[in-house]
C-alpha cells in the first residue's frame, strides 16, 4: 500500500515534472493565462499520461525494441486525438481557447518520458498510477501559476472578479505582463526556488565554479 | 526480449498497433461528430450575434437568435433566392463545389479565395413593424496565413458598419490575431462602406486622424501585422463590392430584392 501511495504522491512535489525534470514548460507558458482553461489541460494530461502509461506497459512485453519509441507515439497521438475530439463535443468554448496546446500534449515530453522511463518497465497498475502522479505533479505547478496569472493579470480568478479593477470602476490596475508567457517564466522560477528551499536534496551541484579572483601579485 | 526484435513480430506489432489506435480514434470522431456539429451550429449564431452588437450575457444564444431571420441571396443576380434551403445550405461546401461557385479571375480576386460562391446566407433583423433594422453578411478572405472568416453587420441605411468579427482564423497570436481584440474591434461602429459608389472602407497604416475627410471610411490598421490588415482591407473591398454583396445591396436599397 505504502509504495502505491509512493507512485502517486512522489511526482507531485518530491520528484515533479517541471519543477525537477523540467519538462513540459512550453504548454505550462501557454495555457495558464486563466484557472478555467488550466484545470481542463491538466485534466487532459493527466488523463492522457495515466491512460498511455496503462496500455504502453500492457503490452511492453511485445514492443520490439527498434520501433518502440514510435509504438508509444502511436498511443499517445491517439489518446490525444481522443481526448481533442471529448473537448471539442463537451468543452467547445475551452477546446476554442486551448487550440493547438491540446494537439500539442503529444509532444509534451511528461508523457513521452513516463511512457519510456516507468511504462516500460513496470506492470499495468503501477504505470497507471505513476501517470496520475505526474500528472498531479504538472497540474500543481500549473494551478500555481495559473491562479498569480489570473488573479495579478485579470483580477479574477476562475472567471469571477475578485480584485475590482479600474476600468470596471474598482481599485485595483491589473498587471498586463501576468498575461503575457514570460510572466510564466518567473512564476515557475520562483516555484523551483520555494520547492528547493523546502527540499535541499533537489539542488543541483553546479556545473560550473567561478574561479577566486587572481590576487594581484600572482597576476604580475 | 530477443524474440520480439524479428522482422516478422515487428511487422505484426507495428500493424496491430496501427488497426486498433485507427478504429479507436475513428470511433471517437464518429460518435462524437452530432455533439460537436452543435456546438459549431451555436458558435456561428453566437458570432453573428456578436457581430451585429446584439449578443447578451445570460441569454440562451437559440433564443435570441430567434430574431434573426436567414435568407439566401444569389449573388448573381443580388436578389434573394428560395432555390436553396438555408437550412441545409453549406456556405463552405458550396464554395468548393463547382456547379455553386465560380472562378473568379486574378484581378477580380482580391480577397484571394480563388472561387466565389453563386448563393450566400445572409442575416436579417427587423423591427416589430417588419422594417429592416441590421443586416449580418458572412466575409471572408485571405491574411498572411489563414483564410479569416467572419461576420459584417450594417445599419438599416446599408452604409453605416455595426461591428466586424471574425469566427475563425489563423493569425499571429498578438499581431495578426488582435482581430479578436475588443478595443479594435470597438473602431469599427459607425464607419461608412461606401463613397459615391465605391467601396472606401478600409484599414490604413497608423492611427486614423479625426479630423481627416476620409476618417469616416477608415479603420486603424494593426501594428506588425501589415499583411493581415491588408487581407482584412481586401475581404471587405471584394465582399462589400461590384463582386460580392454590392448588387444585392443596391436592390435592397430600391426595394427589389
Amino acid at each position: 500500500m505504502s509504495e502505491v501511495k509512493e507512485t502517486l504522491t512522489q511526482p507531485i512535489l518530491r520528484n515533479n515534472p517541471i519543477a525537477l525534470q523540467i519538462l513540459g514548460i512550453c504548454s505550462a507558458l501557454a495555457v495558464t493565462t486563466s484557472l478555467q482553461v488550466t484545470v481542463v489541460m491538466c485534466i487532459a494530461l493527466t488523463s492522457v499520461t495515466a491512460f498511455s502509461n496503462l496500455f504502453i506497459s500492457i503490452i511492453r512485453k511485445h514492443i520490439p525494441g527498434s520501433i518502440r519509441i514510435i509504438v508509444q507515439m502511436t498511443v499517445i497521438a491517439s489518446l490525444v486525438i481522443v481526448v481533442d475530439q471529448v473537448l471539442k463535443a463537451y468543452a467547445y468554448e475551452i477546446s476554442k481557447q486551448l487550440s493547438v496546446f491540446v494537439g500539442l500534449i503529444i509532444t509534451n515530453c511528461i508523457v513521452m518520458g513516463r511512457a519510456e522511463a516507468y511504462a516500460m518497465k513496470n506492470p499495468p497498475i503501477p504505470s497507471f498510477l505513476d501517470g496520475i502522479g505526474n500528472g498531479l505533479g504538472y497540474s500543481v505547478v500549473l494551478l500555481v501559476v495559473g491562479f498569480f496569472r489570473e488573479l495579478f493579470g485579470a483580477g479574477k480568478l476562475f472567471g469571477y472578479q475578485v480584485l475590482p479593477v479600474v476600468t470596471e470602476g474598482g481599485w485595483y490596475n491589473p498587471n498586463g505582463l501576468m498575461l503575457l508567457a514570460p510572466s510564466a517564466f518567473f512564476l515557475i522560477g520562483l516555484f523551483i526556488w520555494a520547492l528547493r528551499s523546502w527540499d535541499k536534496s533537489q539542488v543541483e551541484a553546479p556545473d560550473y565554479k567561478i574561479a577566486k579572483h587572481t590576487a594581484v601579485e600572482e597576476a604580475a | 526480449m530477443s524474440s520480439n526484435d524479428g522482422i516478422k513480430k515487428t511487422l505484426i506489432v507495428a500493424f496491430s498497433l496501427c488497426i486498433v489506435c485507427s478504429v479507436v480514434v475513428s470511433t471517437a470522431a464518429v460518435v462524437l461528430k452530432p455533439v460537436q456539429e452543435v456546438n459549431k451550429t451555436l458558435d456561428r449564431k453566437r458570432n453573428i450575434l456578436a457581430a451585429a452588437g446584439m449578443l447578451e450575457q445570460g441569454v440562451s444564444v437559440e433564443t435570441q437568435f430567434e430574431q434573426v431571420e436567414s435568407r439566401i441571396v444569389d449573388l448573381r443576380t443580388g436578389k434573394f433566392t428560395d432555390e436553396v434551403d438555408p437550412k441545409t445550405f453549406d456556405a463552405r461546401k458550396a464554395a468548393k463545389d463547382p456547379s455553386m461557385s465560380e472562378t473568379l479571375s486574378a484581378e477580380a480576386d482580391i480577397a484571394k479565395i480563388k472561387r466565389r460562391g453563386d448563393y450566400a446566407e445572409v442575416y436579417l433583423v427587423s423591427s416589430a413593424s417588419g422594417d429592416l433594422e441590421k443586416i449580418i453578411l458572412p466575409v471572408h478572405g485571405y491574411g498572411l496565413w489563414s483564410t479569416l472568416y467572419g461576420y459584417m453587420a450594417l445599419e438599416s441605411d446599408l452604409n453605416t458598419v455595426i461591428g466586424l468579427g471574425f469566427a475563425e482564423h489563423g493569425e499571429t497570436p498578438g499581431l495578426g490575431g488582435e482581430v479578436d481584440n475588443p478595443s479594435w474591434k470597438a473602431k469599427w461602429p459607425g464607419k461608412k462602406v461606401y463613397k459615391d459608389g465605391e467601396v472606401e472602407l478600409g484599414l490604413i497604416k497608423g492611427t486614423v486622424d479625426p479630423s481627416s475627410a476620409n476618417a469616416a471610411w477608415q479603420v486603424d490598421g494593426l501594428s506588425g501585422a501589415t499583411l493581415t490588415s491588408n487581407g482584412v482591407s481586401n475581404l471587405v473591398q471584394f465582399w462589400l463590392g461590384e463582386q460580392g454583396y454590392q448588387p444585392f445591396i443596391e436592390n435592397l436599397k430600391a426595394g427589389e430584392a
